[in-house]
């Protein structure tokens, strides 16, 4: 069965094109981007080719990238790294939002164990935060800021460019990272324009290989290493170069500059077909993603009485991917903490789905989606006691 | 997290789903506010639960968890009944994820439930 795959928010294919440049750098060109001889120089000259065509995507310096293993491990060493550098025995204030992905919940709460105090922004209806609520949340303390540029789930974008203007107009430096990992295909990621000091992104989610991607770092921004031991990256981030992840990192980060308004245009017409044939043919369905705010990419539903687990398999027996923000996909007991941040019961948060198209998805595949979804929903609804049957 | 055939083939094709419309005793546990409700309908007679359907709302466990349930119970005395554990249900699967256990408890409290309700009635 040919799958129909809607969940590019988790991950996306490596390209071919991507794939390609790749492949001479595990076998024949397979040097430590470390060692002087010829081999390590070959891998040496690959590496620094990719970092220089991210600088040029992210209009940046290519001195002000390193690479890390993914945006997880960039968020951790941008919030630990900066602490490391910066702690002085005084009391430090952190500012991010509720809708961070858990590689800046989870180190934010382990730094407040530390003793740093950290502020948690709320968002709007529509998964947004309100640049008011940060005004008001600065302290004299406040050393950084910390707020991803597009959702992972609803796909909300979130006021970068305006939040950077409010940060440099601040009498004292206040640091600003953003989390880029769900924005690079859909959003030019110009850290000038933006703003902002620190940027992590991945590499597959961009068409690129899982296990790269990089922190940037503008120049003098300060940072300390949490993994050490080879010096690598400016002693930033020791450990073995992932050479053949980095070339295919370099050239996702390209196409996706290159490729994304003509990607972008395709993707948001077949996200749009979905959406209307979705809320046309099901009742009592609510669309949580504010198509006026968001990522072309993003459909994100809630199915009132039903529970979201049970449509993604019922979706994956008919060959349609996709995923659920309900708590029984998690492992907790909680539904997904973006959902609870927007104002959703957990009742109505249980029952979603999320689509996240991509560049190869076609309008037969949505067609498919449109007219399964219906007959699924209605047999988990009559399951329900709690449904009112006809 | 991985689910064995077993409980996906039961969330699939599902036994005993639907009501008993002269069911002598029903129970229902869960709440949606944590994803999760089942509803346990029997027909009861000599002491032998001659038939037995569920309705849930949950995730595939929940499901594949009321349909091996009532697959267990179907024909058995109410003794026989009481004596079905959260293990032997989870047996019976081929496993569950760890974090999907809870909804073999929730499967074993809906028929004690029903089982209540019956006794009460008696």
């Amino acid at each position: 069965m040919k799958i129909a795959y809607f969940d590019h928010s988790a991950t996306t294919p490596v390209d071919k094109r991507v794939l390609k440049e790749m492949l001479p750098y595990f076998s024949e060109k397979f040097g430590n981007a470390t060692s002087i001889h010829t081999l390590g120089r070959q891998a040496y000259e690959a590496v620094e080719k990719a970092r220089q065509r991210i600088a040029g995507q992210l209009n940046c310096e290519s001195n002000e990238i390193i690479f890390t293993s993914g945006s997880t491990e960039s968020n951790n060493l941008v919030l630990k790294g900066i602490i490391k550098a910066l702690r002085n025995g005084r009391k430090m204030h952190i500012i991010t939002t509720a809708i961070e992905h858990d590689a800046i919940l989870e180190p934010c709460a382990e730094l407040e164990q530390e003793g740093i105090d950290v502020t948690y922004l709320p968002v709007k209806g529509n998964g947004v935060v309100d640049i008011n609520d940060l005004k008001k949340a600065i302290r004299d303390d406040t050393i950084l800021v910390s707020v991803m540029y597009a959702n992972n789930e609803v796909g909300s974008i979130q006021p970068i460019e305006e939040i950077g203007k409010l940060l440099r107009a601040q009498k004292r430096k206040i640091y600003f990272h953003t989390d880029a990992t769900q924005a690079v295909n859909a959003l030019e990621c110009d850290v000038k324009k933006l703003g902002v000091d620190y940027l992590s992104l991945s590499g597959h989610k961009i068409y690129g290989p899982k296990g790269v991607g990089i922190l940037y770092i503008k120049n003098k921004s300060p940072l300390k290493g949490i993994q050490l031991g080879g010096h690598q990256e400016r002693n930033l981030r020791s450990g073995t170069l992932n050479v053949a992840g980095i070339v295919g990192l370099g050239k996702a980060v390209e196409l996706a500059g290159k490729e994304r308004a003509k990607n972008n245009k395709k993707i948001e017409k077949l996200r749009n077909v979905l959406i209307k044939g979705i809320l046309k043919n099901i009742p009592e369905t609510i669309l949580n993603t504010d198509i006026e705010n968001s990522l072309p990419s993003h459909a994100h539903f809630s199915f009132l009485w039903t529970e979201g687990e049970s449509i993604l398999f019922e979706l994956d027996f008919k060959g349609v991917e996709v995923s659920t923000g309900s708590a029984c996909a998690s492992g907790s007991l909680e539904p997904s903490h973006n959902l609870l941040a927007m104002g959703i019961t957990p009742e109505v948060a249980h029952g979603s789905v999320r689509f996240s198209l991509g560049k190869e998805n076609t309008a037969e595949e949505i067609k498919k989606a449109i007219k399964i979804l219906p007959g699924i929903i209605a047999k988990l609804r009559k399951m329900n006691p709690l449904y009112k049957k006809n | 997290m991985i689910y064995s055939d077993k409980v996906l083939e039961h969330f699939k094709h599902p036994h005993n789903q639907g009501v008993i419309s002269d069911a002598n005793a029903i129970g229902e546990v869960g709440n949606p506010v944590c994803g999760d409700v089942m509803k346990i309908y029997l027909k009861v007679e000599d002491n032998i639960i001659k038939d037995i359907k569920f309705e849930t709302l949950g995730c595939a466990a929940a499901i594949a968890v009321s349909s091996a349930l009532t697959d267990m119970v179907k024909g058995k005395t109410i003794e026989e009944a009481l004596k079905i554990t959260k293990d032997k249900i989870v047996e019976d699967l081929g496993g569950l994820p760890v974090q999907k256990v809870h909804c073999s408890m929730l499967g074993v409290e809906a028929l004690h439930e029903a089982i209540k309700n019956y006794n009460k009635e008696k």
